[in-house]
């Protein structure tokens, strides 16, 4: 009973219409001039202090990336993109580096408080004692654009011996690490969007759990998409050593604005032996407007490495906003039986379009691997799932399940499943269900005969509809995820 | 002679004016296939979503040999018929003296070649049978432009049966027989037409000997509630080629009710197109593949729902031995306005080898939201815990394994209606097995 109540106060707060994380910050900005070549690189590499190495690495990107062409092959349609028009540098104005929370840009503060920064941390970074809230600790990398600016639990982290840092940072502090990792999972020259990212990523979080250790708090970082005509090319790694534990949560939202921004992320896991990674992601950055007008282009490739025997990476994702997605969370399952999970709810609207997905790739003895998905359309909206699950000659034993079903609100959306299953091994099995169907009469009728409005029932049912998914979320996360589905689906019916 | 695409292109160069049927079209086709080559025909050829997992560098650099003890007396004589009316094609080409109407049968058009098939008797009902000259709707259903294979047929094409069956009647069963063993490759044409509330079923059967291509094209028109049941069994040679391409059109409360069973050829690639485009049209796609050695067979089907209220399902089997590698890619289509759509696929395989492969894309493209669509697909080896409850029970292994794989194959072929033609297709089945033995 209780939670039908909250589901409904839930369901009830966010009817108000329109994108209510739509408002933008002014703080002087430091840019970079318009345009990308060996200049623009040698000027990212500068400013961000890098050794003579990361300035060679990613001039090898951007050469590799001279001669790759966008792909087309995803369901998703777009004017050209101009790469020349764009800015590749854009830095929060710094007046010595804050050395402590007291030094950072009370613009920036504010910022976190209308984003609605869960919990404690928004008192923590108002400065209140750490101590005191020691048990719903969650630490805070804040990316403002491209550079991160505040870093909280430092000490915490600092004491389990976790590295948890701006990759930029990391670049200058850990150089052997981020060496031995850095675009061994995604290289330089995966695809189209990951040579760019190569080439000009600004920022992004690095993470190392050394062995044995269990993160002792849940990662968090905020990415946040605020200059005008700045691309956002954030850059991830994390490392969890033998037998290590991390969950980092990612949850976006981005100012409302007319202007199609770009943004190409990279994301690289590794897990060693034993170890498990769990990534978790609510992207609700600004979809455009009803008439498709502006929103945010995301073209994301995130993939990791179960390296060790027994290691598990699971990926799991809320994706509502973006004018486009293009984002396929991957496992490559190396290890012996390593674990590979794929939850991922995907919603679009109006004018949206997302191709999302994931690949397992079963090279371990034994590995697992697990694929639910589910999309739902509306409005204009295109939402393909694509997929694949491929098992090598030497994946003895490896296990795949998929679900993935699509949910159709309304008749002028689209819902497309494009799975692709590759088996080299006997004794793989292999098994995958797809259904696509609408919102059932008897399921409506029911919710309102208890007096639901219709998009409160809408909203009621398409939580049900995720449920599976939503559930491997972290606590906070599937509040704020059963938000988003309500907020992303309102004018969708009636 | 010259083998590839440059081959094919020589051949129709050569051969321009003197090809029956819309020239214009076959230019058109021509260029197409000049565009496009052979899938996978060249090292730097450009890779095709739809060619995927199969690639005709095999074709393209095939040397075509003519089997030195061809006779097609003794291949037909080597088949298991039905006791049904025939067609038999040789080389692609029409062999009356070998084929065998029944009296019911008519011919249009060329009468004088195909004439002698016919036994005599009453003419008034029935089939009406005639050459590929005569076919009215050359073209009508198929895209050369999209696919290339069709688009050589279309430029090469130069015999095949044209099957009509009047509005109301009930055509009984046809069988078209293609045996190869010639030098060289073979388009074959077939044009089938049923009218209004009409009934046909079709028994394609392929056989050869020798390294050939038999890449054969059936354009296919289902009227307001007719039947026709469409039965494949390819046993080609193990060293030949056969690519084969329908497009059916069904309308309004007509069925297109196929089924396919492909044992033999070196490489196979079987694509059917349906467009379900009246109210309550309906398809069945079903097929089965049975590979060894180093076999590849690719099943690949696109059902176009484009009008209300339609159903399509499909079953499709592979069961992989050796080093054989079996494909199916499946894609329902729906599109905007066809509501209340009921589609279903399913697509198993069975690997019997830790060499064998097996791909499969079974593809959902949903433009409308009432419909009902739902695939599944399972890949993996024979189920432990069967295998140990036969084995429990004294049977050995190499007989459990068989009793389980005849059991999962039986299954597929349930999916044939009439008791004869399934008893043709399990014979086909039990003739592969032993061959394996052998």
């Amino acid at each position: 009973m209780a939670a039908v109540t909250e589901t409904l106060d839930t369901v009830q707060s966010v009817t108000q219409s329109g994108y209510k994380w739509g408002f933008e910050t002014t703080i002087e900005m430091d840019f970079a001039p318009k345009g990308l070549n060996e200049d623009i690189i040698r000027l990212i590499s500068a400013r961000k202090e890098e050794p003579e190495w990361m300035l060679e690495w990613r001039l090898k990107a951007y050469a590799a990336w001279l001669t790759m062409t966008e792909p087309r092959w995803a369901r998703v349609d777009h004017p050209p993109i101009d790469y020349q028009d764009l800015h590749y540098y854009a830095a929060p104005k710094k007046k010595a580096g804050p050395k402590s929370l007291d030094e950072v840009d009370p613009e920036l503060l504010k910022m976190y408080e209308k984003l609605g920064i869960p919990l404690k941390e928004r008192a923590i970074l108002a400065g209140v004692d750490p101590d005191t809230v020691e048990n719903t600790q969650i630490a805070v990398d804040a990316v403002f654009d491209s550079v991160s600016v505040a870093t909280t639990f430092q000490a915490t982290l600092r004491k389990a011996g976790v590295i948890f840092c701006p990759i930029s940072e990391a670049v200058r502090e850990h150089p052997e690490l981020v060496k031995q990792y850095l675009g061994t999972v995604v290289p330089t020259a995966d695809n189209f969007f990951a040579a760019l990212n190569s080439a000009v990523f600004t920022d992004g979080s690095f993470v190392y759990i050394p062995k044995g250790v269990r993160c002792p708090m849940e990662l968090s970082t905020y990415f946040r998409i605020n200059a005008r005509n700045t691309g956002q090319f954030e850059r991830t790694l994390i490392i969890a050593a033998e037998g290590a534990h991390v969950s980092y949560l990612e949850g976006c939202t981005a100012p409302q604005r007319d202007e199609n921004q770009l943004h190409a992320a990279v994301v690289e896991l590794v897990a060693l032996d034993d170890a498990t990674i769990k990534y978790s992601t609510v992207q609700n950055w600004y979809p455009g407007d009803a008439n498709g007008k502006g929103g945010i282009y995301n073209f994301v490739t995130k993939r990791g490495a179960c390296r060790g025997a027994r290691s598990k990476i699971s990926w799991t994702q809320v994706e509502t906003g973006s004018a486009i997605t293009w984002k396929y969370p991957s496992c490559v399952l190396l290890g012996e039986d390593s674990v590979g999970e794929f939850y991922s709810v995907a919603v679009t609207n109006n004018h949206q379009q997302a191709d999302t997905g994931t690949k397992m790739i079963h090279v371990g003895k034994g590995s697992r691997s697990t694929i639910i998905s589910k999309g739902i359309s509306a409005g204009h909206s295109n939402n393909t799932y694509r997929g694949l699950v491929k098992m090598l000659p030497s994946a003895s034993n490896a296990r795949n399940h998929t679900q993935c079903d699509s949910l159709l609100i309304g008749d002028q959306s689209g819902a497309h499943t494009v799975p692709y299953i590759e088996s080299r091994n006997l004794t793989a099995k292999v098994e995958h269900e797809a259904t696509t169907s609408k919102i059932a009469d008897d399921q409506l009728f029911y919710c309102r005969q208890r007096g639901l409005s219709e998009e409160d029932a809408v909203g009621l049912i398409v939580n049900g509809f995720c449920k599976d998914v939503l559930k491997e979320l972290p606590m906070e996360f599937a509040v704020e995820a059963q938000k988003l589905l309500a907020v992303s689906l309102e004018g969708s019916v009636g | 002679m010259s083998t590839g695409a440059t081959g094919f292109l020589e051949r129709y160069e050569a051969a321009v004016g003197r090809l029956p049927g819309d020239s214009a079209l076959r230019a058109a086709a021509a260029a197409a296939f000049k565009v496009a080559g052979l899938p996978g025909g060249t090292p730097r050829a450009r890779p095709v979503e739809a060619w995927k997992y199969t690639s005709l560098r095999p074709v393209a650099e095939a040397t075509f040999q003519a089997s030195p003890k061809h006779e097609a007396e003794t291949l037909l004589s080597g088949l298991t018929l039905l006791d049904a009316p025939r067609l038999v094609f040789v080389d692609g080409v029409l062999r009356a003296d070998l084929s065998d109407a029944s009296p019911t049968m008519t011919t249009v058009g060329h009468s004088a070649t195909v004439a002698p098939l016919l036994t005599g008797g009453s003419f008034t009902a029935g089939v009406q049978i005639a050459r590929f000259a005569d076919q009215p709707d050359f073209g009508t259903l198929t895209w050369p432009d999209r696919e290339p294979m069709v688009a050589l047929n279309t430029m090469l094409a130069s015999d095949g049966a044209t099957l009509d069956v009047p509005a109301g009647v009930d055509g009984g069963i046809v069988q078209l027989v293609s045996l190869s063993g010639g030098q060289g490759d073979f388009h074959p044409r077939h044009s089938i037409r049923l009218g209004k509330g009409a009934r046909l079923t079709v028994v394609e059967i392929s056989a050869g000997q020798g390294v050939y291509l038999l890449n054969t094209v059936a354009e296919i028109h289902v009227a307001a509630g007719a039947h026709l049941t469409h039965i494949r069994l390819q046993d080609e040679a193990a060293t030949a080629f056969h690519v084969s391409t329908t497009y059916a059109d069904v309308v309004a409360g007509g069925t297109y009710d196929s089924f396919t069973l492909n044992l033999g050829g070196r490489l196979s690639r079987t694509e059917v197109h349906t467009q379900l485009s009246g109210p309550g049209a309906t398809a069945h796609l079903n097929a089965a593949q049975i590979l060894a050695g180093s076999q590849h067979a690719d099943f690949t089907t696109v059902v176009s729902h484009t009008a209300p209220s339609c159903g399509s399902r499909q079953t499709v089997k592979n069961v992989l031995a050796g080093r054989s590698r079996g494909v199916f890619q499946g894609k329902i289509e729906v599109a905007r306005h066809a509501q209340k759509t009921d589609g279903y696929q399913m697509n198993q395989a069975l690997l019997l080898s830790p060499y064998a492969e097996v791909d499969s894309k079974p593809e959902l493209e949903i433009f409308a939201d009432d419909v009902k669509c739902s695939h599944g697909a399972t890949v993996g080896e024979l189920d432990a815990e069967q295998m140990f409850y036969l084995r429990s029970r004294g049977i050995p292994d190499a007989d459990a394994k068989s009793i389980l794989v005849r059991a999962f194959l039986a299954e597929a072929l349930d999916a044939v209606a009439d008791e004869t033609i399934r008893g043709l297709l399990e014979t086909a089945v039990e003739q592969w097995w032993e061959r394996q033995k052998a």
